[in-house]
């Protein structure tokens, strides 16, 4: 498998404080990449710089060897549309329905007719298991039910890389699982490269195939779920294990 | 420190602060001015944008323009008696309304109705990552929010304007019918001869710059809005505090430009 995403020394910092300290990361096409970490540790940050939505300090993102943030017009939308990401709360537009929603990118950037549009979105919605709720606005359905509208809209454009920012935060165990098994169902019928932020271990674990660990700015550990689980190294197993001793420290 | 530098450097604070915002809203400014030029252009979003700040705001308008100008004739008819001019009511009301209250009047009511709303709205959707969906999209967040804004309070405020002066006029000679028995055509026909179109143009030149500053500061406040509901609350109260200030600025410097 050829290597579709690719992170090169990444630097980042946010009024003299230094998140993201070198990263480096490889994920291949096809590939699904765990990333795990603590909280406010960057990693929402590193999505958005593979996505192009934070300019780096130094270093590079490739996509297909191709460095993002060359270029420009046309072009950058191009490799935009090649991405899709469910943002951490959703980000739904509030003032429209579930069935607006998911139609928005359509609209907007195809020339699609309605009725090709709603047959797209209502296919979309019942992949993710919405059916009967496309006239629902944000605020009238649960988490969960935001989470799909919001993988629901990402999908309908059909992107070759999609990321997810914590998809299962603030849901129950019952709906994220559900969540993790709509990702890998989705996954393996698109084929897409996805990178999933997580604090779900070893939850996670089942669905992906690589899994890497990002610490003090930098991914200190990158792996198969296996081999994640038995690292030697002392941080990795005091994260996955989540012991309070260790050598890092809880503030 | 030694205590008698402290005011100088909340001094220095405060001017490097009010440096940066401008820098910041002229860059905002210059972006948005970009993606106006090119297509695609989204027409669409313009004339909702127009219906939000221009058409739902015509009920305020029309019931502050109604009063402005009763109370501007009732002012004015009695400084008028007192040197016998009462017949120059028409020309006086007209004048004051379509050169000064009526840009102005009318620009700070859709600050308090609209551009406040704008605020909170592109704010809310800055912080729940809506705007960082829209980039996602590969939408540009200028071209499809911040555009379509400028350009509604650039055609609604000179209509806005046109819509008050009217109505104060109209209620100016209410008021002046009731209290001197002046006739509608004394009245209307002062209006007529003493109005020339530079009076009118000087309105239209305020309303456009005003509509220009209102939605500017209103989508840049709320474009660059700080953390959570306190971010878009203060944010919000700035937009309105600093677009009326801006206002009233602005409306010395253009007056005294457009008089000589």
């Amino acid at each position: 498998m050829s290597v579709m995403i690719e992170v090169i020394d990444l630097h980042k910092s946010f009024n003299g404080h230094e998140v993201l300290r070198g990263i480096n990361l490889k994920v291949k096409k096809g590939q699904v990449l765990a990333l795990i970490g603590g909280s406010g540790k960057g990693k929402s940050v590193l999505l958005k710089h593979i996505m192009g939505m934070m300019k780096q300090d130094s270093g590079q993102v490739k996509v297909d060897n191709q460095d993002i943030r060359k270029p420009r017009g046309k072009a950058l939308r191009r490799l935009k549309e090649r991405f899709g990401i469910v943002f951490q709360g959703g980000a739904l537009f509030d003032s429209l329905t579930a069935f607006d929603n998911v139609a928005f990118p359509l609209r907007e950037k195809t020339k699609m007719k309605s009725s090709e549009i709603r047959v797209a979105v209502l296919q979309e919605l019942a992949r993710v298991g919405l059916s009967g709720a496309e006239n629902k606005y944000p605020a009238e359905i649960s988490g969960g039910m935001r989470k799909r509208v919001a993988l629901a809209r990402c999908l309908v454009m059909h992107p070759e890389i999609v990321l997810f920012d914590e998809p299962t935060t603030g849901l129950d165990p019952l709906m994220g699982k559900a969540i993790h098994n709509l990702i890998r169902d989705c996954q393996k019928s698109l084929s897409f490269t996805a990178i999933i932020v997580t604090h779900e271990i070893p939850a996670i674990f089942s669905i992906v195939d690589q899994v890497a660990m990002l610490y003090e700015g930098k991914i200190i550990a990158v792996g198969t779920p296996e081999e994640i689980r038995t690292s030697k190294d002392p941080v990795v197993h005091q994260f996955i294990s989540g012991e309070l001793e260790g050598p890092i420290s809880v503030k | 420190m030694v205590v008698v530098f402290i005011p100088f450097k909340a001094l220095g604070h405060l001017i490097h602060n009010f440096i940066r915002e401008l820098g910041r809203m002229g860059c905002f400014l210059a972006e948005s001015l970009f993606w106006m030029i090119f297509p695609p252009y989204l027409i669409g979003r313009v004339i909702k944008q127009i219906n939000f700040i221009g058409v739902k705001t015509i009920s305020v308008i029309v019931l502050t323009g109604l009063f402005t100008g009763m109370v501007l004739a009732l002012q004015t008819y009695y400084a008028l008696v007192k040197f016998g001019a009462e017949m120059s009511l028409g020309p006086v009301v007209a004048l004051s309304l379509i050169r000064e209250l009526g840009p102005v009047i009318s620009a700070l009511m859709v600050t308090g109705r609209a551009g406040s709303a704008v605020t909170a709205e592109i704010g809310i959707m800055r912080i729940t990552e809506q705007i960082d969906a829209l980039d996602a999209m590969a939408l540009n967040p200028y071209k499809y929010l911040i555009v379509p804004n400028l350009l509604a309070g650039i055609i609604s405020l000179p209509l806005l304007n046109a819509i008050f002066v009217v109505v104060g006029v109209l209620g100016g000679y209410g008021v002046g019918a009731g209290l001197t028995g002046i006739s509608s055509g004394t009245y209307f026909g002062g209006i007529r001869d003493f109005i020339q179109a530079k009076d009118v143009l000087e309105g239209l030149y305020k309303s456009l710059c005003f509509g220009l500053l209102i939605s500017l500061i209103s989508c840049c406040k709320g474009y660059h809005t700080g953390y959570g509901a306190e971010g878009v609350s203060k944010a919000t109260t700035q937009a309105v505090v600093i677009s009326s200030v801006a206002i009233l600025i602005c409306d010395y410097f253009l007056t005294s430009i457009l008089v000589t």
